[in-house]
């Protein structure tokens, strides 16, 4: 029975890959070789868009659940069992909102960029390998598709600010700008680490290394993973990094002036991104859709949402827990700590590679000791940087307040006394 | 080619997520750098203190809820001990306790929502802020117990306090007791070493002591400047004189000292509450002026019109912004001639400009923040 289920027919639903797979071996025998072309691209993109806009419905009700459990409140619980229907319902009413385009602002870059920001933020999906058989285009450079193309929302950003002619969304686009330029730098070396290692940009290859040799970058590259991650936030402006829509200080940023649908459209943007750094880290760093073995009997895309939305959930708790950074001190916190770790780590990780494949090293004891390496040598790094920038123990320390029953006496630039 | 820059207005307010209320900034921006800042007031302007000369001295009690409406209990306190110096009202024991007692537990309750705002302005999101409600209701559902409202709290009589609390007060005020000291921890732990919320605070709105006396400063601001100076100790009234508790002053005078100073000042507040709650006499509540009447049920009511001899009395204490002062001058007649209050939100924010001009944008929402306006208090 086991074995009937392993053959991998069109009819297995442990990738998704087979049945269409499948159904295009059947068009392509009555029809010619564009029509399957195109078949399989709409089934692909189709099923992108389907999955997309579900997640980000689910999500929304999972993200204000959740927090509102951080936040000792119940968070929507009236539409539908449990509040579920909530973000349909938010959806509707976004859909049914007149669509207000100021008078001063430019009208067509105004439209522009809610479309602008939506479409790369669905186009990254197309490379991340959600099973063996479930890429849509397994391009050999899949890493810098990932790249470039989550990069365009930087401009669609700043023309989303700029045409709105509000001076909130233009404090919003500037430093959307500064920050996205400075962070992809960090993005790019971040994820030049498991490329190296591998030796290869295709992120199907990626999977298959982590497969072949048992074994997550995430414990070869932890230094990496973690600059990912916050490269991360702020790519897609989550908290501690969600500066550009700063509701405290500049109402909501770049997309201050926008709303009904279009407003829609940069809320699904922001978790369709969120989702696509989640799916890098998940392809890149976590094995993608394997699971030491488990996928024979798991579904695989089912073992790739799982770690999506596990991962996608470290921005959410962030969400409910950290204040937001301020500019400068985010710009400095790119260019003068994760900058000179990220090319260090580069170095090291290309030195490592290099011992490893010129010498006859077996292949456990390399990745053993690459991996305990990078996470002391990482650590060392991190520690004694932040040490040498001033950050070291002692002055995160919180003073408490002086006490005195002195009434009148002036403490201004007291020491500390125990 | 040299590019050709200009400043960039900026208008924080009236209708902004952090201004509190209807504050205007006006910032005078080069980039993100605040090169000018200027306070537009007013927009929550009610006339309070005219209004006030034409009503009762009773009448004029709601009317103090409603300028600090985020410390409603303090309004009523100042206003009733301005009246009670200009009447030479003798108030009993028990009542001089129990306002002792709402007046911290009020600040307690106003010291939160500070605290929450703040790091809410800092950019966390609304967590800080919803923890520090749970405690705040439970103060408010107290306030419920003794005088019915929760918000604008009507308390204080002139004379005494219009109630004594019901039986079942105290123990869940003593429970409450119990509980604070562990949220506090929990606070403290989650705020005081938060690496970003020192990043964002610290040296950050600097005020010397000179300049917080020269610009009148008062309250915890004024202490985060390292100034020992407490109207509960240095003028004391109520019962203060009488329980034991330290001033926490801060020492660099920064939005991060404001903050801690305030954090401390809770758990001042927790042991003048503690020590209250054991030494607070029964007897009654309210004082037998001369026009009182008596009702059935045994307790004293205040009639509508008192007309106390001419004269002024000023009347100051410690609300949770700072120095609160009533100002009355009366003429013999059933309403005060003059009625002036010195709020202490407004006295705090004149010092904005000198503290934001150089800082950037998102600095002078948490300076802002640090200051604790109520723009009630600030317009009257």
């Amino acid at each position: 029975m086991t074995s009937f289920f392993l053959k991998g027919e069109w009819y297995d639903f442990r990738d998704l890959g087979n049945p269409v797979g499948g159904l295009l071996h059947d068009i392509d025998k009555i029809a010619p070789h564009w029509v399957v072309y195109v078949v399989a691209s709409l089934i692909g993109t189709g099923g992108i868009v389907l999955w997309g806009v579900l997640s980000c419905l689910a999500f929304i009700w999972i993200e204000r659940r959740v927090v509102a459990l951080m936040q000792n409140r119940k968070g929507p619980n009236r539409v539908g069992p449990a509040g579920l229907l909530q973000p349909v319902a938010d959806a509707l009413k976004l859909l049914m909102k007149e669509a207000i385009t100021p008078r001063a602002a430019d009208k067509i870059v105004f439209w522009a960029g809610p479309v602008l920001i939506f479409v790369p933020a669905l186009a990254v999906f197309a490379v991340i390998p959600f099973g063996p058989k479930m890429t849509l285009a397994d391009l050999n450079v899949g890493v810098l598709f990932l790249i470039a193309i989550a990069g365009i929302n930087t401009p669609a950003v700043f023309l989303a600010g700029w045409s709105s002619n509000n001076k909130y969304a233009l404090l919003g686009a500037m430093r959307t700008i500064a920050m996205l330029i400075s962070y992809e730098i960090i993005q790019v070396l971040a994820l030049l680490g498991p490329v190296l290692l591998v030796g290869s940009m295709r992120l199907g290859d990626l999977v298959g290394w982590q497969d072949h040799y048992n074994t997550w970058i995430f414990f070869i590259q932890p230094v990496g993973l973690m600059a990912y991650i916050f490269a991360g936030a702020v790519e897609t402006n989550r908290s501690p990094t969600d500066i550009a829509e700063a509701e405290s200080e500049i109402v909501a940023g770049y997309h201050t002036e926008y709303g009904g649908i279009k407003f829609g459209f940069f809320y699904q943007a922001e978790y369709l991104a969120g989702f696509a750094i989640a799916a890098a880290i998940t392809t890149l760093y976590m094995g993608g859709y394997t699971l030491w073995g488990a996928e024979k009997y798991i579904p695989s895309w089912i073992i790739f949402l799982g770690k999506l939305y596990t991962v996608f959930f470290i921005y959410i708790w962030a969400r409910g827990t950290l204040p937001r950074l301020r500019i400068d001190q985010l710009m400095a916190f790119a260019w003068k700590f994760l900058l000179p770790i990220m090319l260090v780590n580069t170095l090291v990780v290309g030195g490592e590679v290099l011992i490893w494949r010129e010498n006859d090293i077996s292949d456990v004891t390399a990745l053993t000791l690459i991996g305990l390496v990078n996470f002391f040598f990482g650590a060392a790094l991190v520690i004694g940087w932040a040490r040498f920038l001033g950050h070291g123990r002692g002055r995160q320390v919180g003073r408490r307040a002086l006490l005195t029953q002195e009434v009148g006496a002036v403490y201004f630039g007291a020491e500390t006394s125990s | 080619m040299t590019i050709k820059s200009e400043p960039f207005v900026v208008n924080v307010g009236p209708q902004h997520p952090s201004t509190h209320g209807v504050f205007r900034l006006r910032l005078t921006l080069d980039g993100e750098k605040i090169v000018d800042a200027d306070m537009v007031m007013g927009y929550l302007h009610r006339s309070m203190e005219k209004l006030a000369e034409e009503r009762t001295y009773t009448q004029n009690i709601p009317f103090t809820d409603r300028t600090d409406y985020l410390s409603a209990m303090t309004g009523n306190l100042a206003y009733v001990m301005a009246v009670e110096k200009l009447m030479n009202v003798e108030v009993p024991e028990r009542a001089l306790w129990l306002r002792t007692i709402m007046a911290e537990l009020q600040r307690i309750a106003s010291h939160a929502m500070a605290v929450g705002i703040f790091a809410n302005d800092c950019g966390a999101w609304q967590t800080p802020v919803m923890h520090m409600f749970r405690d705040r209701e439970k103060i408010l559902d107290l306030f419920e117990m003794a005088c019915g409202a929760r918000l604008t709290l009507n308390y204080m009589r002139i004379g005494g306090v219009s109630k004594d609390i019901p039986v079942e007060w105290m123990p869940q005020a003593q429970r409450l007791l119990k509980e604070l000291p562990d949220r506090f921890a929990e606070y403290e732990d989650l705020l005081l070493s938060n690496e970003i919320i020192i990043a964002r605070s610290r040296g950050i709105g600097t005020l010397t002591p000179e300049q917080a006396t020269a610009y009148s400063v008062s309250g915890p601001m004024l202490r985060a400047s390292g100034v020992a100076w407490d109207v509960r100790k240095a003028d004391p009234y109520g019962a203060y004189d009488k329980v034991d508790f330290d001033i926490a002053v801060g020492r660099n005078g920064d939005v991060y000292d404001r903050f801690v100073v305030r954090l401390a000042e809770m758990r001042q507040s927790l042991r003048i509450l503690q020590q209250a709650f054991e030494r607070m006499p029964a007897g009654p509540v309210h004082a037998r002026l001369g026009t009182a009447t008596v009702q059935p049920w045994g307790q004293a009511v205040a009639p509508l019109a008192y007309r106390p001899p001419v004269g002024e009395a000023y009347a100051r204490i410690e609300s949770p912004r700072g120095e609160l002062g009533y100002y009355i001058v009366s003429d013999g007649g059933p309403a005060p001639f003059r009625f002036h209050i010195r709020s202490p939100s407004f006295i705090n924010l004149t010092p904005l400009k000198l503290m934001s001009v150089g800082m950037t944008v998102a600095d002078a929402i948490v300076i802002l923040g640090s200051v604790d306006i109520v723009v009630g208090e600030v317009d009257r």
